[in-house]
């Protein structure tokens, strides 16, 4: 409902549509998760540069990650993925240099965005949203504000069975890495071992694993604590203000999703053009109005509805306190022990 | 015979081949396949306590699933049957209704009976039959249940065509000899229906030992099947030859479990001609 209205919101603005067609300039493939972007926004992409614009689209970084490894990046130009696999896109020659003087629009971002630890100057990825993942929970029903991640881990006997955490392998190893004070991007055998006894005897608390409902859960009162996304936090205090989110006192990790150009494309020209084009104020508003996840993107930010921010306190984070967070990276080698202990969690009794 | 040997082949043989291959070697770092180096190991890993569990878990799972399934679809079949035929095939028409509707769809529709602020619930509290709400979602119990309900019309439908073939003098004569409905229905109709029985449970077994989507969404994720477990071989933890080793394991128990039934099949026909 939220991207329905912020769809005729912006059908309302209204866009000198069909008036000034360039020339076709070619076309570019993007992939992208789906709704991440306005729906119109081919038609105004193509009404301003000439490019046609054709978007596919990704379930999950790992989906699209198994397309184009295998094709080394062929028929795409722009990818959107979270920040380790844009990282990871980069190492295996996927991702090509990003040259900021076809980008003018850069100038839009926070300079903590060019201050990204797994992509410092933003060499070959554009960041496109960040946030945190922290707690959501339902203030009038649980008693003691939640503070920390033992809170979702261990919960009190009033709390059992109704707590969700995150199944995607990063953010629910994060949860425990988080509480145990250790680095969201542990990868010794040893430490990970530990997190999964901790999950493991969290996993009888929950109700359930729950990555895309949870906020429906708490709204219909189901769930009462859940590990969330900041973002999908908003979806749920859309419907019921009593519902709060926080990030624990052992901290979050910092997520970015970001852009990146498939290096060995033929339309480097139109491909940076488009990132330029995703990089003024209207998309990044759209984005944090629509989807609800902050966007490192000033402008956007400074546009944004002060009644919005105040309704939803953790759209208003401000950027030097993101970079706070130790980012989520690509752990490379490492990945091999961290899936069979994430698989070793999901498979416990 | 040759086209379809041709298809067989191509689709069917070669691709378990392929898969079967990649059970052989490692995981690349980004996914994929490392072909450098041959290895066991997936195997190895595929029967570790661990794993095997979740095979039996599964098991389990299904073979519960499939009792229900026959304890339901059984005098499900035998009722209609017992209909007049126009009736009859309205009443099959009926029971495959929801095939209609998306499988992930109906199963959805649990979550919304079953969860705790779920219509059942409200039932049962406000009947004053349970103060706090039943834990009847995102557990095993769930799970079965969604198996039940979505793979029930199978056992009807075998079961149903099994009884349409069965001569009714066979049962007169039986009642004719003195033997009451239950001797008559235990020695004569079952045993006359077990070939519909068997291939119901068969089909109620297979699907539900590989499904992932009802423990998925009625299992709260909690409930983990080997479904479920090669499903995130292959699209979360990008580990393509455990999956495969894990896919091969699941089929070898399949493929063991056909044979013993078609075995078993032919031994009953022999018998019967004997």
């Amino acid at each position: 409902m939220i991207r329905t209205v912020g769809l005729a919101v912006a059908l309302l603005i209204g866009v000198p549509a069909f008036s000034a067609v360039a020339l076709a300039e070619g076309k570019i493939v993007i992939s992208n998760w789906d709704g991440y972007m306005p729906k119109d926004l081919p038609e105004k992409f193509k009404a301003e540069t000439g490019i046609e614009l054709e978007v596919a689209v990704h379930a999950t970084n790992e989906d699209i990650m198994g397309k184009v490894v295998a094709s080394g990046g062929k028929g795409y130009d722009v990818l959107f993925v979270s920040s380790p696999f844009a990282e990871a896109l980069a190492k295996l020659g996927i991702a090509g240099k990003i040259d900021h003087a076809k980008i003018p629009n850069l100038k839009n971002l926070y300079p903590e965005a060019a201050a990204l630890k797994h992509d410092p100057g933003n060499q070959f990825s554009i960041p496109y949203a960040w946030g945190t993942t922290g707690l959501c929970y339902r203030s009038d029903i649980v008693k003691d504000a939640p503070d920390s991640w033992n809170d979702l881990l261990k919960p009190d006997e009033a709390l059992k069975g109704k707590t969700t955490m995150l199944s995607t392998d990063r953010w629910l190893m994060g949860a425990g890495e988080l509480a145990l004070g250790m680095s969201v991007n542990e990868t010794d055998p040893a430490k990970l071992e530990q997190v999964k006894t901790l999950l493991t005897d969290a996993k009888k608390t929950l109700l359930a694993y729950d990555d895309t409902t949870f906020y429906s859960k708490l709204v219909s009162g189901e769930a009462h604590l859940v590990q969330a996304w900041d973002g999908w936090c908003n979806y749920g205090i859309t419907e019921n203000d009593k519902i709060k989110y926080v990030v624990p006192k052992e901290g979050s990790d910092l997520w970015v999703d970001t852009m990146v150009v498939v290096g060995n494309s033929p339309n480097q020209e139109a491909a940076h053009k488009f990132i330029d084009y995703i990089l003024k104020p209207e998309t990044g508003k759209w984005v944090a109005e629509n989807i609800m996840y902050k966007v490192p993107n000033k402008a956007a930010m400074d546009a944004l509805d002060k009644g919005m921010l105040e309704k939803y306190p953790n759209l208003a984070y401000a950027p030097a306190d993101l970079m706070k967070y130790e980012q989520l990276r690509d752990l490379g080698d490492g990945m091999k022990t961290f899936s069979k202990v994430v698989t070793e969690v999901m498979s416990a009794k | 015979m040759a086209p379809g040997l041709g298809w067989l082949v191509v689709f069917m043989v070669v691709p378990s081949l392929i898969v079967l291959v990649v059970a052989f070697f490692e995981r690349g770092v980004y996914g994929g396949v490392d072909w450098s180096a041959a290895t066991l190991g997936n195997f190895r890993r595929a029967v570790d306590p661990l794993y095997a569990t979740i095979f039996l878990d599964s098991a389990s799972v299904a073979g519960v699933a499939t009792l229900v399934a026959l304890l339901i679809g059984y005098p499900a079949a035998y009722a209609i049957t017992l209909q007049p035929p126009r009736r009859q095939t309205a009443l099959l028409f009926l029971a495959m209704l929801p095939f209609w509707t998306n499988y992930l769809i109906r199963t959805y529709a649990w979550i919304v009976l079953l969860n705790r602020e779920g219509l059942l619930n409200r039932l049962l509290i406000g009947a004053g039959l349970t103060a706090e709400p039943l834990p009847i979602l995102y557990n095993s119990f769930a799970v079965v249940l969604g198996l039940v309900y979505n793979y029930v019309p199978f056992v009807i439908l075998a079961v149903y065509s099994a009884l349409q073939r069965l001569d009714p003098s066979y049962a007169e004569a039986s009642r004719d000899l003195g033997a009451g409905p239950w001797v008559t229905f235990l020695r004569i109709t079952l045993p006359l229906t077990a070939s519909g029985v068997a291939a119901g449970a068969v089909f109620v077994f297979v699907l539900s030992i590989g499904n992932f989507v009802t423990p998925d969404l009625l299992g709260g994720g909690k409930v983990q099947m080997v479904g479920n477990l090669i499903y995130d071989q292959f699209l979360s933890a990008r580990d393509w030859p455990f999956g495969a080793a894990l896919s091969m394991v699941l089929m070898a128990v399949m493929m063991a479990l056909l044979f013993l039934n078609a075995a078993a099949a032919a031994r009953a026909r022999g018998r019967r001609h004997a």
